[in-house]
């Protein structure tokens, strides 16, 4: 069989078992031993786990919801719906029940399948209001035992069924039956503005993307991948179903959410995809470790490092050394780099992504000084992911990349980002108004992200959200994440939000990282009680002022943009987080509801006062709400003089 | 007595597994607990609960065989128990965790863990030295049921941290898991949540049901957190003063004036 009458995933995974079928295709860590799956083993499970869908009444078109963290058997439920004409539909699965209510009336999925008891739990709360919900299939039977049965069936028992019915024949039928241009996937947007939507993927969309990106990074049978990021995110599902599937490189789940590290460490991944929050956050560990090693160690640490910052992006990229350096950074991955990166299970990357937000430049430089080759892309669901990505040898901190093969870029006049590719999607499920309004009849696709095309090196640079980006009240440019993205570079900034269209100034909210502040405060004996006490302590506020300054300096050398300087800021008494709407699950910022939430606090940050009082609701993470309140300190930063364009 | 009944949330408790009769205990002249007879049935959780000095522990340690009564029998599985080693207690299936945790705080999670199967490694320890043969194939079986309780009570990430680093929720799980390790048929809990905030108490609430749901281990805990005992137990000793001044369901426990008493304290007027 030719690659080019590969139409769907069952066909990839056909085509893998007769090329490679005794290769390892999954691996998942359980019970403290990588177990492993061959593709031939796989398949021989997919196909049970199918058949068995076919003996409860599945039938072509249904939705099937697939709930839980990344665990092969999850994987093969994906491809198994497909194997049968069904289109599985990934969900988040540390989603709230309301929330999940909502993806799962809206695709009207008459199966979920579910990890475990928790998940089950979630939907028996909001089972009444779903009528179209007819079975649920659980993983892991544990606490399960008492449950009533009648709509309830666990993933062995499916199989089970599935193989005594023998209905390989009617199997390859139905995945006969599936063209290029059928759904291949369903995949809920996080949903920055309001409700998620279904983005409709083709075959099409997912294999053509799969080659296609495969292709730029030479990826091949024999790549390893840790899959930890969430199923229903578009990326998880390009890694670990489409490229896999394309390419035949295995999967390897973790043990548990806790576990990631070490299982990272254990697998060595040569192909690796992180947001840049996990890279911050092992930045941060990493510093925070140095802060309490010895001298010696300590020396060596900051001796080597200076020498990676300043030569290693260039050996990475092939540019010519000096012998002299050539030789202190090699002594330097004897005592530092290579200890490091085996630490951080980064040793084998040959290929490493980042994407979803902006990382910061010097978190960024890094890890390339280690000589991990990290790069960017720009993409999303309506995408396939790709849009735009970072070839070998033309890496940068504030490009997003060049368009991916097939992609094509224009820059619309308010300078919004439009593409058009083969991994264009096909449509939001049940919502024609949306479709049309964000893709054109041409097949134009709106990012909503307002960059430009860099002249001289063809890379995208993004600014901002299109929306986000705005207007001073004396008509000079705001960029709010421009300026959150140099405020969280410091360690101990978690999260910042920044306000200003339509005002004389900007301010700020920040969120204090609690493992560096946390740290910081054990080793100079600062005792607290709460997040709340640590986050208004006189010395804290008086670093967070600081970076703030800091940050205007370096606001202020950009003319275009050096009407983002921070005037007045405070430090937030609770982490902005997803069960209580303020972030996506994907953690990006939703401004419109902090900006409604806090509106007291964006009054007063913009009044004399010193300190204000404010209550905030909270909500657990059982779902349960309460109250908190606090008085927040309001602190004035220093304004740099801005460079006046010559 | 009926021999086996099924509760209202659909578990089957089975016949009387372990009786005291009578038991007494002196430490010199006091008298720590006094005349009291109970029983604890085939499948079921049994709470023993009291003020401070009702002599909870002492009982627990009567049970666990650390304490010898001086009157009263114990009876365990039909047969009259003799004066006993613990270790030859928890030989017989009874297992224990502490008050004061009493894990190996310079060992790894999954060594003290491995401590809990002791009694199921019959090789010898020069065997076990030169790692050959049964003492290998041993210790596979042995940490293949170990690493099956590190995965019920998902502590996959510390299985190699020293328990010494871990805080104190954790060492209570570790200890909940060590005892689960021997495989008991009765399982002995001291204060399983004593020190712990509501989000530890809940998974620990959590994990003691699917134990005894899961592998169908009777439970006998002693518990300060009468939220919790009320909601997890079948039935419910209440003792003060070393005797017992309730038994039963929690609800007829909780409808006992002596127990209404005892918690909130009489006027004496």
């Amino acid at each position: 069989m030719t690659t080019d009458q590969l139409h769907s995933i069952p066909e990839l995974l056909a085509r893998n078992v007769a090329s490679f079928g005794d290769k390892p295709a999954y691996r998942e860590k359980e019970f403290g031993i990588w177990q492993s799956w061959t593709w031939t083993q796989a398949a021989a499970e997919i196909d049970a786990l199918a058949a068995g869908l076919l003996t409860l009444g599945a039938v072509p078109d249904d939705h099937i919801a697939i709930v839980g963290r990344n665990r092969p058997a999850l994987y093969w439920v994906m491809v198994a719906a497909q194997r049968i004409g069904c289109v599985p539909v990934p969900m988040y699965s540390d989603a709230a029940a309301e929330e999940m209510a909502y993806a799962l009336d809206h695709c009207g999925a008459r199966f979920a399948v579910v990890s475990d008891q928790e998940q089950v739990d979630k939907i028996a709360d909001i089972r009444e209001g779903l009528t179209g919900l007819e079975h649920i299939i659980y993983l892991d039977g544990r606490g399960l035992r008492k449950y009533d049965h009648g709509a309830m069936t666990s993933y062995g028992d499916v199989q089970a069924a599935g193989r005594a019915a023998e209905l390989s024949v009617r199997l390859d039928e139905l995945s006969a039956a599936r063209g290029y241009d059928d759904t291949c996937v369903m995949l809920y947007t996080s949903g920055t503005t309001g409700r998620p939507k279904g983005v409709v993927l083709s075959n099409r969309n997912v294999i053509e993307t799969s080659k296609n990106s495969s292709d730029f990074d030479g990826l091949r049978v024999g790549e390893e991948v840790l899959a930890y990021l969430p199923m229903a995110w578009v990326g998880d599902f390009i890694f670990s179903i489409g490229q896999s599937m394309w390419t035949g490189f295995c999967v390897n789940c973790p043990e548990s959410e806790a576990t990631m590290m070490t299982d990272l460490r254990e697998i060595g991944p040569t192909y690796y995809f992180a947001p840049p929050r996990v890279f911050e956050t092992q930045l941060t560990q990493v510093m925070i470790r140095m802060e309490d090693a010895g001298r010696v160690k300590k020396w060596l640490f900051d001796h080597f490092m200076a020498v990676a910052h300043r030569v290693g992006p260039d050996l990475l990229d092939g540019k010519p050394v000096g012998g002299l350096y050539r030789l202190r950074y090699a002594l330097g991955n004897l005592f530092v780099f290579g200890p490091l990166k085996n630490t951080l299970g980064l040793s084998r990357v040959r290929v490493g992504y980042t994407a979803g937000e902006a990382i910061g430049p010097e978190i960024f430089d890094f890890y390339r000084s280690l000589g991990i080759n990290l790069k960017q892309l720009y993409g999303q669901t309506e995408a396939t992911v790709f849009i735009t990505q970072q070839p070998d040898g033309e890496v940068r901190s504030d490009t997003v990349g060049v368009p991916s093969p097939g992609v094509e870029l224009k820059i619309a006049e308010n300078g919004e980002v439009f593409y058009r590719s083969p991994g264009t999607f096909m449509s939001y499920y049940k919502n024609p108004e949306s479709t049309a309004s964000t893709k054109d009849t041409e097949g134009w696709v709106a990012t909503g992200d307002a960059g430009f095309i860099e002249e001289g090196s063809g890379h995208l640079r993004i600014i901002d959200r299109a929306k986000d980006v705005g207007q001073m009240v004396d008509g000079r440019l705001f960029a709010p994440k421009y300026v959150e993205n140099k405020l969280k570079f410091y360690p101990n900034i978690l999260e910042a939000v920044v306000f200003g269209a339509g005002r004389e100034y900007c301010t700020a909210f920040i969120n204090i990282d609690l493992t560096a502040v946390g740290n910081w405060a054990e080793r100079n004996n600062i005792a607290y009680s709460s997040y709340q006490e640590l986050s208004q302590h006189p010395q804290v506020l008086g670093q967070i002022e600081a970076h703030v300054s800091e940050v205007n300096t370096s606001v202020a050398s950009d003319p275009m943009l050096a009407g983002c300087q921070i005037h007045r800021f405070l430090v937030l008494h609770k982490e902005l987080d997803a069960d209580d709407g303020e972030m996506t699950r994907t953690r990006k910022v939703r401004r419109a509801v902090i900006a409604d939430k806090f509106s007291d606090l964006i009054a007063a940050l913009y009044s004399d006062a010193t300190d204000v009082y404010t209550e905030t609701e909270v909500t657990y993470e059982d779902g349960r709400k309460g109250q908190i309140t606090a008085t927040l300190d309001l602190r004035d930063a220093v304004v740099a003089a801005e460079q006046v364009a010559a | 007595m009926k021999d086996s009944y099924i509760t209202p949330d659909g578990r089957t408790i089975g016949g009387v597994l372990m009786d005291m009769r009578g038991i007494t205990l002196r430490f010199g002249g006091v008298e720590a607990i006094k005349n009291i007879s109970f029983d604890i049935r085939e499948g079921e959780i049994r709470a023993i609960i009291g003020p401070n000095g009702a002599g909870k522990s002492s009982m627990l340690n009567v049970i666990s065989g650390f304490y010898h009564p001086q009157d009263g029998e114990v009876w365990f599985r039909a047969a009259k128990r003799p004066t006993m080693r613990p270790y030859d207690v928890a030989r017989q299936g009874i297992a224990r965790t502490f008050q004061n945790i009493a894990l190996f705080e310079g060992m790894s999670v999954l060594d003290n863990i491995m401590c809990g199967r002791l009694t199921h490694m019959k090789t010898g320890i020069f065997s076990q030295a030169i790692w050959h043969g049964a003492a290998q194939r041993e210790e596979v079986e042995n940490r293949e049921a170990v690493e099956r309780i590190i995965d019920f009570l998902e502590i996959q990430a510390i299985r190699k941290t020293p328990v010494g680093r871990l805080p104190y929720g954790l060492k209570k799980r570790v200890e909940l898991a060590r005892a689960l390790a021997a495989e008991p048929k009765l399982l002995l809990l001291d204060e399983p949540m004593a020190g712990m905030n509501v989000e530890e108490k809940e998974d620990m609430s959590r994990f003691i049901l699917d134990v005894n749901d899961e592998f169908g281990t009777t439970i006998a805990l002693i518990e300060h957190d009468m939220g919790v005992v009320m909601d997890l137990s079948d039935r419910v000793v209440v003792m003060d003063y070393g005797r017992k001044i309730g038994d039963g369901t929690p609800d007829e426990v909780r409808g006992n004036q002596e127990v209404i008493d005892a918690y909130l304290g009489v006027a004496h007027d």
